[in-house]
């Protein structure tokens, strides 16, 4: 092989292993990994209503894994990726409209998602134990 | 001269490198738009039902209108993870074989979860 046809391994940008974390770029990688995680989830939503439309045994089969600690950490944990994600995505939604570019607004708005996520988060579970 | 080098074939029909146009990418923000108030009303009404017993969930799923929403949800819900699952294959995926293979097989999995939660909604709410 001659050397101009040698593959070259030059690091590719953007260049993670240098990057300092910020929140904007955290924010957007949690966008995607809400979203892998949201898609999954639908799929449990669906064994969720096949189960309930099967038999009261396989519903309950099914509901003694919800209350189990870990299915609570599981849709705890769905109910904070559908919130981040729709927060998030109503933010992604006014930047295709053109607005909110600016550092300072994708600061604040980012900032904004984080509170009002986490906040109805806790206020679901909250209510849900309460409830349950 | 025209500046952006295309035919004039290829500036009138649109579809630009990616071959389809801005249709994926449409789809991903209506299906979006969707989903706000789906998600907010499916969420809140979860949370309500926590600790609730195979009865009265039964009984919500198979109320008309919950029906519908339900089924909107799920349906859009879906669709819309398709659209961002391909993205990630895309994006990640580099084997062409690999990426049409797994592109395709989202789109199955998407399409038979919807009919099996649409089917399973109607036999509640229909007595089955």
């Amino acid at each position: 092989m001659s050397v101009a046809n040698r593959p070259v391994h030059r690091p590719l940008s953007p260049h993670l292993q240098v990057y300092k974390p910020q929140l904007t770029s955290m924010l957007s990688i949690l966008h995607r990994a809400t979203g892998m995680a949201l898609s999954v989830g639908a799929l449990y939503l669906v064994v969720w209503v096949v189960f309930a439309s099967a038999s009261p045994r396989t519903y309950a089969m099914f509901q003694s894994f919800n209350v189990s600690i870990l299915g609570r950490i599981f849709l705890g944990g769905w109910l904070f990726c559908a919130f981040y994600h729709l927060c998030n995505g109503i933010r992604h939604l006014f930047w295709d409209m053109g607005y909110g570019f600016e550092l300072k607004d994708a600061y604040r708005s980012g900032w904004i998602v984080v509170a009002v996520s986490l906040a109805a988060t806790i206020v679901s579970w909250i209510v849900g134990l309460r409830l349950a | 001269m025209d500046s952006d080098r295309r035919t004039h074939l290829s500036r009138a029909r649109g579809l630009g490198s990616a071959k389809e146009g801005v249709h994926h990418f449409w789809a991903q923000r209506v299906t979006a738009v969707a989903l706000i108030p789906l998600v907010v009303w499916f969420a809140v009404s979860l949370i309500m039902m926590s600790g609730a017993d195979y009865g009265v969930v039964r009984a919500w799923i198979g109320s008309p209108v919950v029906m519908v929403l339900l089924v909107l949800t799920i349906v859009i819900g879906l669709h819309h993870g398709q659209l961002g699952m391909q993205v990630v294959v895309e994006d990640y995926v580099h084997n062409e074989g690999m990426k049409l293979a797994l592109i395709v097989l989202m789109r199955f999995i998407a399409v038979f979860f919807g009919l099996a939660a649409i089917v399973a909604i109607l036999r509640i709410g229909f007595g089955g």
